[in-house]
């Protein structure tokens, strides 16, 4: 039995009456997390996790929202649900349905190694497991994530050292917050570009306690921006918006940085890869956990992932095309572009 | 023993050392930070490894002692894995080097023996002749306990280029900083042939006169492109012009009675052109002539696609020889009489290049002609016939001028004639490699014949990063089919093709090959069935293509 379809609209459940992600406007909506190309505008009915809740708001402004806790169950059209943590970005969610003895689980974009903000992501036995593929190939093996945060202070001592400012690129929601907790001792005030600030000062306020970050504008002196650290979200290290730092290094931060020929294609000076999805075997082992007999695979590298798991025999496996990610974390995903003018 | 002494005395593994220079060089985007790097490598590693290292980056790196296909094998074994995902892996990141050290598992902080860099390379010379079951152990046993960086560079030592922008004239300037002599000096002393097995570091960078390799090449002076109208260049008749040959750039050397041809590439290409032999008995010893390889029948230049059916062979057969015959077209003279002539004036050296050159009269060595003209607009019109005289445009060069060293601005330009270009449209895109491995950017193209499409030409060129990143947007959505790497793509995007040549060709499908294919440009304003059909290609052919 089929609990999820896949239509031009999203991931729909016919039996409980409602979408999970969908990209199209439709009646009830699930959500997943925050990345806009998860949670998009247009939807007549939100369901998210409470932590999710603010950042729609600031992204989406007011609309129906109803939100729920993890493993908290609710049951739509004789449909049961709930939302589970997925180790993403902060209220990012796994959504498990159940219905007449058949479960499914959608992923959204995962994590495996808890980064102390998200939640322990934590597998669930389900018949059907539908997963993303980001990072599907076994180039991607991600370090211990305290020894990437060692080498990003490192880079910023050094950078302090050779008189330069050090601009962190990061995803305004949740790379940003992930690393802000980890070198908010580097420097006596961190600064930030508008949209990072405005996502960070939005999670403060909905009671979270990460550290707060000064927003440059175009009033703040060139010598208090000397040999700091600044986050910016993709986009900013190629506009002119940069400049007001110079010296500076540019650093960035993301699972594409695992690939040497990113870092030089972007001209930047460090790349740490650094990433909020699972590495490729945090995807098999999460695969192998749900002991799910049939997995979906969605965005990324999915017909080389959907082929291996299937040769593998690890699980009945097939690539679904969805409009989430295409291969690439951060052009795809929320930033809408920078005006720099506007700042 | 003399290793084991050096070993003991190492404070640091000499592949870590090297893997962290490799690192350092590829994390700046800043000359002067590479600059720095190697300095202070150079300063710091034992005198061993340097002369590795200057080998290394000047292409002399021991012979391959496992191809590409085994290496991948065993990564696959290693760590369980099919092949095909191999491939896929290797798709991605477009270095086998560096996909291999990414799947494999790391391991760091693992006490181990420490070698110097020049072990690991002397290593590969002496496994080079042992059976493939001893190389793979050899293998294997390096690749355990390493990190990332550490199996990237081990992997790179064996399959090839490290393409991390080291020139040589980065690495000459980096050996002025911790040695007494002159860049120049210097770029002459690590040119030409020398085994790093048996060069020691004090010998190659003596201060002592040069040491006794006659076979040693000059570097060569190279010309920038001239940009601007050449009136900006002042006085007519201060400038010699010279047609700017389309054949491979070369120094014949005739020394101690023996001859020796290198190519710009600084690589000894004596062997693959019988034809220059004779030069031996011609020649006087104490002569190097720099000039341009290059096909010709009687005198008359042949296209470019004449010597590529002969380079990279290693016999040269009967055939070729009748087909391809190469001449020699001198138009400067480094070393005369055993004497360093480079900072006499080119119109002296000129005058010696005459007198030597001339009464030979042989046509495997001519002189390349000096074009007489009185002004620039002569000039210019003298330049439209550049195609006829199959040259790419013409050379300048002030009369005055010395022979420097490497690529300098000021007295040397090529003047080159504009390219032929074609408007055609996108049909397929596959994922460029290094630093381009994540976007599509390897681009076929097609012309129109009748209602089909027939593919002429690949290019990988001419776009800025920013339209790359549209074109790869665009093929991402609009791709029909997946064979591999490859996408074929809607026929949609019009590019107009710039080349300097055209020739017959049986391999590829529309019957021509293109020389030096780039895109020039990104013709929005065209549509697809706006684009040049095969007619005019073949047309093309028939004006060009002899």
């Amino acid at each position: 039995m089929n609990l999820i379809s896949f239509t031009d609209k999203g991931l729909c459940c016919k039996q409980g009456g409602f979408y999970i992600d969908p990209w199209k406007p439709v009646d009830k909506a699930l959500i997943t997390h925050g990345h806009s190309d998860h949670a998009t505008f247009g939807h007549k009915y939100y369901l998210c996790h409470k932590y999710t809740k603010p950042i729609l708001q600031l992204r989406l402004g007011d609309n129906n929202y109803q939100t729920i806790e993890w493993n908290e169950e609710i049951i739509m059209n004789g449909v049961k649900v709930s939302f589970h943590p997925a180790g993403h970005i902060i209220g990012s969610s796994q959504i498990r349905l159940e219905y007449q003895g058949e479960v499914w689980v959608v992923s959204g974009d995962y994590k495996t190694e808890d980064d102390g903000l998200s939640g322990a992501f934590e597998p669930i036995k389900c018949n059907t497991f539908i997963t993303e593929s980001t990072f599907g190939l076994p180039i991607y093996n991600w370090k211990p994530q305290q020894e990437i945060y060692d080498n990003i202070i490192n880079w910023i001592v050094k950078n302090k050292e050779n008189g330069k400012t050090s601009v962190l690129i990061a995803y305004s929601l949740g790379k940003a917050q992930r690393v802000l907790q980890h070198i908010k001792e580097t420097a006596e005030t961190i600064y930030a570009h508008g949209a990072t600030f405005n996502m960070q000062q939005t999670l403060i306020n909905a009671g979270w306690d990460i550290p707060s970050i000064v927003r440059v504008t175009p009033e703040t002196p060139k010598e208090a921006l000397k040999e700091t650290v600044v986050i910016a979200p993709s986009g900013a290290e190629a506009s002119p918006w940069i400049k007001k730092f110079y010296p500076y290094s540019i650093g960035v931060c993301s699972g594409w940085m695992q690939v040497r020929g990113n870092v030089r294609r972007k001209n930047i000076d460090a790349g740490f890869a650094l990433s909020d999805h699972a590495d490729w075997n945090g995807l098999i082992d999460t695969i192998k956990a749900t002991e799910a007999e049939r997995v979906f695979v969605t965005h990324g590298f999915q017909s080389v992932f959907a082929r291996y798991l299937n040769e593998e025999k690890i699980a009945i496996a097939a690539e679904v095309k969805t409009a989430y990610g295409d291969e690439d974390e951060e052009v795809s995903s929320t930033e809408p572009p920078i005006d720099i003018m506007a700042e | 023993m003399d290793n084991e002494v050096q070993n003991m005395a190492m404070t640091e593994d000499g592949l870590s050392m090297f893997a962290e220079l490799v690192i350092a060089l590829n994390s700046s985007t800043k000359t002067n930070d590479k600059l720095q790097s190697l300095a202070d490598y150079f300063a710091s590693a034992p005198d061993k490894d340097k002369v590795w290292v200057i080998a290394i980056f000047s292409g002399r790196r021991p012979k391959r002692i496992v191809n590409s296909t085994l290496l991948s094998e065993w990564c696959c074994e290693q760590r369980g894995l099919p092949f095909w995902l191999f491939a896929e892996s290797y798709h991605t990141v477009g270095d086998l080097a560096e996909t291999i050290s990414l799947i494999l598992p790391e391991r760091k902080h693992i006490q181990k023996e420490k070698r110097d860099l020049a072990w690991y390379l002397e290593s590969f010379i002496r496994f080079e002749k042992e059976d493939e079951p001893i190389r793979k152990q050899f293998i294997l046993d390096n690749w355990q306990n390493r990190s990332q960086t550490e199996l990237f560079v081990f992997n790179k030592l064996i399959t090839g280029n490290f393409r991390i922008g080291v020139s040589q004239k980065m690495m000459v300037n980096a050996l002025t900083k911790v040695s007494n002599l002159t860049a120049a000096q210097i770029a002459h002393r690590i040119s030409g042939n020398w085994d790093p097995v048996t060069t020691d570091y004090t010998e190659l960078l003596s201060e002592e006169t040069i040491s006794s390799d006659i076979s040693k090449p000059y570097p060569f002076y190279l010309a920038y492109a001239l940009e601007d109208e050449p009136s900006t260049l002042g006085e007519p008749n201060e400038w010699q012009a010279e047609w700017k040959w389309d054949g491979i750039r070369g120094q014949i050397i005739k020394r101690d009675g023996e001859l020796f041809v290198w190519s710009r590439g600084e690589e000894l290409m004596t062997d693959k052109f019988p034809e220059y032999n004779i030069l031996r008995e011609l020649l006087p010893d104490g002569v190097v002539l720099d000039g341009e390889i290059i096909p010709a029948k009687n005198g008359q230049p042949l296209p470019f696609a004449v010597l590529q059916t002969r380079i990279g062979r290693k016999n040269i057969a009967k055939k070729q020889l009748l087909e391809a015959p190469i001449a020699f077209f001198a138009y400067d003279l480094l070393e005369y009489k055993g004497e360093d002539c480079r900072e006499k004036q080119i119109s002296e050296r000129r005058k010696l290049l005459e007198e030597l050159v001339s009464p030979l009269n042989n046509s495997v060595i001519q002189l390349s002609q000096v074009i007489s003209f009185t002004n620039w607009e002569e000039l210019a019109e003298l330049r439209k016939g550049s195609r006829n005289m199959k040259s790419e445009g013409i050379m300048l060069k002030r009369k005055n001028s010395i022979y420097q060293t490497g690529r300098k601005r000021g007295d040397w330009w090529k003047w080159k004639i504009d390219p032929l270009t074609i408007d055609c449209v996108m049909v397929y895109a596959q994922k460029g490699s290094g630093r381009r491995s994540s976007l599509y950017t390897d681009y076929t193209f097609a012309v129109k014949d009748g209602d089909k499409l027939v593919t002429f030409t690949k290019a990988y060129s001419g776009l800025t990063d920013k339209e790359f990143a549209q074109v790869d947007a665009f093929v991402k959505r609009n791709s029909i089919e997946k064979f591999g790497p490859v996408r074929t793509v809607k026929p949609e995007l019009v590019f107009e093709i710039a080349f300097e040549g055209i020739a017959a060709s049986s391999r590829h499908k529309s019957g021509v090959a293109l020389r030096f294919p780039r895109i020039s440009r990104w013709r929005k304003d065209k549509k697809a069935d706006e684009i040049n059909t095969l007619e005019d290609l073949k047309a093309m052919l028939k004006m060009y293509g002899k």
